[in-house]
């Protein structure tokens, strides 16, 4: 027996410190507010963490007699109890939201992250920019210029705040309603609506439908249909940041409805066992198309899955922008800092249609969609609170909403007269180099095009 | 879904070993479940492994130890039926047969013979220098190792001392921790004496003789060592799946990379092939360039959403921004009594799609060279191995042995030259279409074999080359006959063309006239008999021995398709 006892105290100590680490956090995180920790404490953390993906050795059990009151089962010590009980289905209080703005803007608490005064400014400029944006492409669509749309009215908070909180080298795998945060990044309005249009300036060179953004130059992946499987490829990104040490996490944005998916649960367990810097935000709005959150879960919405992975988690006022600031920066800090994944959930009604394609006053009151509007409109929030502080003023509104709708009404008139990509844009990217078969193809294609030159469709250039 | 998997592979070494009728291996009676047990299996498994590889060695025992270079090759051959003490089944004689005879064919027809010449002679050098009776004690001396670990090849990571260390201490620590626990001692030496084990000793000592004269190398090493040497010339390379870490890999194709790479580039994943495959792709979005192994191309199934939809699209749909240098590898066809869910191939199904790349290696050759070409890729690959062809040794040379050695994406090999009908195919079925050859060229049909490598891109160039010389041409594949491999099945074309010859084999129940629309598209002209199409059987793969056998492509099959092709068909109990 005595010949373990070296182990077991070894490892009791790790798991002490452990322990200690995890207790301590926010305290630490609190007072060292925004200092990064040394290199060495970092790579520490690393190799830490390369060690314990080892397997544990368990042989501690050879300690416990038959009377012990506690079991050392793999994954850690569990406690024995005589008592009969179910863990709740349904808490006694749900998990609570955390806000720093009432509903009419004014600060309820001083626990929040400080926001510069210009980049505050810009996060009030970038949503309303937004919000025109959404407005505009959405009746370009009606007019049938465009095929698709897709609006983030109700989540404008949602999409610059988390944005404003990260750097630009933190790599973003968005769902589709997150055009704000590639917005913030620097993407025109003209890149904007060239990808909308589908033209030759599109950086997808038309290949997809309109709203998958995507621009390595903002670190943001291309928009992928499926659903939720940039949930997975946040975590195989954030694994390549560790690996390189890189000074950067990953933010991966999905819906209410994207946590059914198994690359959800998937990515959500890889990340905690593998320790990756990666930020899970889940935007909970209530509806995931026609289906309402009762109907997608019956847990206290998400936060409470991130605890069942062993994922930090927080649920935040998704109409609050300095809630939602605070809380991607605290994440952020988290995630790099010790290599770990967080996962948040923002509650923001989705004021708007799913997309284009749906019209939800078939399914949920118009008073409902109308109160959120209006009683928890994010942007009005965010405005007061910025008039409150004499950032703002009424002058500035009306000028920024009239040059902000010239802005896009310009951009989607250069837009629709650039033309469309070329002929030689279907076959390359296929693969990184033309394979022969695609060169065959294209050839035979051009072939055709010469023999029926007066067949062919004027608005593709050769 | 997995979990029983991991005990199939123990099965089927054994099955290897013990093929027909002996189930009196040393299964492992004690299996009580606790946190080491995968070691337990690892040793036990990497006996069975060595003396898996050395079957066919049992020959060799047969023969004088001094028998070198092409003789003892030859002998090693002929040897199984010549009747070794324990059964081996035909299939597993077959592999053997077909190397020696592609080997000669090499010799005598390639372009490459003064080169093997070259090679012949300096091996024989070698080994006359360097094969001295010491080696015989070192190697004697290595066997203990070598069972521990379940190498045979001289490679350089086997043999060096880290890697010896990692196994010896985590032994060590295994029998600290389990001390009590005598059923533990699996690699405890009153086994390793028994007679077995030094009929073992003795083929270790056999295939060290043989190795280092005729340089053969299992599929397995092939596979490890590309892993291996691309790991470690490039470090953004990193392996991922169950079991490729602690375990080894469950056909131990990863054996020894954890210990010399470390678990952040082996990493074991939790189970769910979506999770790990979708992590891998978004790890190849952004700089890395990760290996994913499926313990099966069967349960690939699972992440199927991020091979297509992810891996295979990204380049396209991000205009090129996002490129996807990834690696799915894993067995993939029929293996040995594993049921419907892990014997399915998925050549034709990876095949369609375009941004996908679909190799599929047969010999330790184009293991290596394809595997390395796969891991260089900027394009997201799809890499189908045989589980039955992971234990089977290829002459290998020493350029193929050279860690730069890497094969071409998208080119075919002639395996065997001739000038009658063309026979087109892959992975395991490049060994019965050689086996095929061989018989029919003693009925006077010279058949051209070629091993197509890679399913997309497909080399239209050889197989048409091919077909406008022999003018006739059949396919065989194992996987299921509707929208097969050759992607070009068109049905319309086969239906007018096919009704006069269409003949359901005894065997295989499926031999249908399909056309490959690259032969009809540019060299129907030159076709002088419909074009013999050899799949395996429209049915989900049967557990029982019998219907299995009945449900893949046999050498029979292939023979009497070539027949019918060329206008000699016989009756079936003539060839059965």
């Amino acid at each position: 027996m005595a010949l373990y006892l070296p182990f077991l105290r070894r490892r009791i100590g790790f798991l002490g410190m452990m322990n200690s680490t995890l207790s301590n956090f926010k305290t630490s995180v609190l007072s060292e507010k925004n200092s990064i920790t040394t290199l060495s404490d970092f790579c520490n953390s690393f190799s830490r963490r390369f060690y314990s993906n080892k397997a544990d050795k368990q042989f501690d059990f050879i300690h416990n007699g038959g009377d012990s009151k506690e079991l050392n089962f793999p994954g850690g010590i569990v406690k024995f109890t005589s008592e009969l009980k179910f863990l709740a289905d349904v808490p006694e209080e749900r998990i609570h939201c955390y806000r720093v703005l009432d509903d009419s803007g004014q600060l309820i608490s001083n626990n929040f992250v400080q926001v510069d005064k210009e980049i505050a400014v810009k996060m009030y400029k970038d949503m309303v920019m937004l919000q025109t944006m959404d407005t505009i492409f959405y009746e370009a669509q009606r007019q049938g210029r465009i095929s698709f749309y897709l609006t983030a009215n109700g989540e404008e908070a949602i999409n610059i705040a988390s944005a404003a909180a990260l750097s630009m080298d933190d790599l973003v795998f968005p769902q589709y309603r997150e055009a704000g945060v590639l917005l913030w990044r620097g993407f025109t309005l003209q890149e904007f609506a060239n990808q909308c249009f589908g033209n030759k300036d599109d950086n997808g060179k038309g290949r997809q439908m309109p709203i998958h953004y995507g621009s390595n130059k903002h670190n943001y992946f291309t928009v992928a249909s499926t659903v939720a499987t940039q949930i997975s490829h946040a975590v195989g990104a954030a694994y390549s940041l560790k690996m390189d040490g890189r000074d950067a996490c990953t933010i991966t944005y999905f819906g209410d409805g994207g946590t059914s998916t198994g690359d959800f649960h998937a990515a959500l367990n890889f990340a905690a066992v593998m320790e990756v810097p990666v930020i899970f935000f889940c935007r909970n709005n209530g509806w995931a198309i026609s289906t309402p959150v009762s109907d997608q879960f019956r847990s206290d919405g998400i936060v409470v899955r991130g605890k069942a992975y062993g994922i930090r988690s927080i649920r935040v006022d998704g109409n609050d922008a300095l809630a939602v600031f605070s809380a991607v920066c605290m994440a952020r800090t988290i995630a790099i800092r010790e290599s770990k994944p967080v996962l948040i959930e923002a509650l923001a009604y989705r004021a708007g249609h799913h997309s284009t394609s749906d019209d939800s006053s078939k399914y949920r009151p118009i008073e409902e969609i109308e109160w959120w509007r209006e009683a928890q409109n994010p942007v009005t929030r965010f405005r007061e609170w910025l008039r409150g502080e004499g950032l703002w003023t009424t002058q500035a509104e009306t000028e920024l909403r009239d040059s902000a709708r010239k802005e896009v009404l310009h951009a989607i008139q250069v837009a629709e007269k650039v033309e469309k990509p070329t002929v030689k844009e279907i076959f390359t990217d296929v693969y990184d180099v033309l394979p022969s078969n695609l060169r065959d193809q294209e050839k035979s294609l051009r072939e055709t095009i010469e023999r029926h030159s007066q067949d062919y469709p004027i608005d593709v250039p050769l | 879904m997995v979990v029983p998997a991991r005990l199939w592979p123990i099965f089927l070494q054994r099955q290897e070993e013990f093929p027909v009728h002996k189930h009196n291996s040393p299964i492992k009676k004690d299996s009580t479940p606790t946190k080491k047990e995968p070691l337990l299996h690892d040793m036990d498994d990497d006996d069975n492994n060595t003396s898996g590889h050395h079957h066919s060695l049992k020959a060799s025992k047969t023969i004088p130890e001094d028998s070198k270079g092409k003789e003892a090759e030859k002998a090693k051959g002929e040897a199984p039926s010549k009747g070794s003490s324990i059964a081996i089944s035909e299939e597993h004689m077959k592999p053997q047969v077909v190397k020696e005879e592609s080997s000669k064919g090499k010799g005598k027809n390639s372009p490459k013979e003064s080169t093997k010449a070259k090679e012949d002679t300096k091996m024989k050098e070698e080994e006359e220098d360097a094969f001295t009776e010491k080696d015989y004690e070192d190697v004697d001396d290595d066997y203990d190792d070598e069972r521990m670990i379940g190498h045979d090849n001289d490679d350089a990571f086997a043999r060096s001392p880290s890697f010896r260390v990692f196994f010896k201490d985590s032994g060590k620590d295994y029998h600290n921790d389990i001390g009590k626990n005598d059923s533990y001692k699996v690699p405890s030496d009153v086994d390793a004496m028994s007679p077995k084990s030094l009929e073992q000793g003795i083929r270790v000592i056999a295939s060290r003789a043989f190795s280092s004269t005729a340089k053969e190398m299992t599929v397995r090493d092939a596979l490890n060592s590309a892993l291996d040497e691309e790991m470690s010339a490039d470090p953004k390379v990193f392996l991922m799946g169950e079991e490729v870490g602690e375990y080894q890999g469950a056909y131990k194709i990863t054996k020894g990379l954890l210990d010399k790479y470390g678990p952040e580039r082996v990493v074991d994943t939790p189970i769910t092939e979506a999770g790990f495959a979708g992590i891998g792709v978004g790890a190849a979005y952004y700089g890395l360039r990760p290996v994913i192994e499926f313990m099966t191309f069967n349960f690939s199934m699972q992440a199927i959403d991020h091979i297509i939809n992810s891996a295979a699209k990204s380049n396209y749909m991000s205009a090129g921004q996002i490129s996807v240098p990834i690696v799915f590898r894993g067995p993939n066809g029929a293996a040995a009594g594993v049921g419907a869910q892990h014997s399915q191939c998925y050549a034709a199904w990876f095949g369609a799609c375009p941004g996908l790349k679909v190799l599929v290696p047969y010999s330790a050759e184009d293991a290596r060279g394809l595997l390395k070409a796969a891991i260089r890729d900027p394009d997201p690959v799809v890499f189908l191995e045989n589980e039955l062809l992971y234990g089977e040794s290829f002459p290998v040379s020493a350029e193929v042995l050279d860690s730069s050695f890497c094969l071409p994406i998208g080119k075919a090999k002639i395996e065997r030259e001739g000038k009658d009908v063309t026979i087109t195919t892959f992975s395991k079925m490049v060994g019965y279409a050689l086996q095929a050859a061989e018989i029919l060229a003693k009925e006077g049909i010279s058949a051209e074999v070629i091993n197509l490598r890679s399913i997309r891109p497909l080399d239209r160039s050889t197989i048409n080359a091919s077909v406008r010389k022999t003018n006739r041409l059949v396919t065989v594949e194992e996987g299921f006959p509707q929208h097969g491999v050759g992607a070009e099945i068109w049905f319309s074309l086969s239906l007018s063309l096919s009704l006069p010859g269409c003949v359901l084999s005894f065997y295989t129940y499926v031999h249908l006239w399909l056309f490959s629309a690259s032969v009809v598209e540019e060299s129907f002209g030159y076709l002088d008999a419909p074009v013999e199409r050899i799949s395996g059987a429209d049915v989900p793969m049967p557990y029982a021995a019998n219907l299995e056998r009945l449900a893949v492509p046999q050498v029979d099959d292939i023979v009497r398709a070539v027949k019918r092709a060329c206008y000699r068909s016989s009756s079936l109990a003539a060839t059965a």
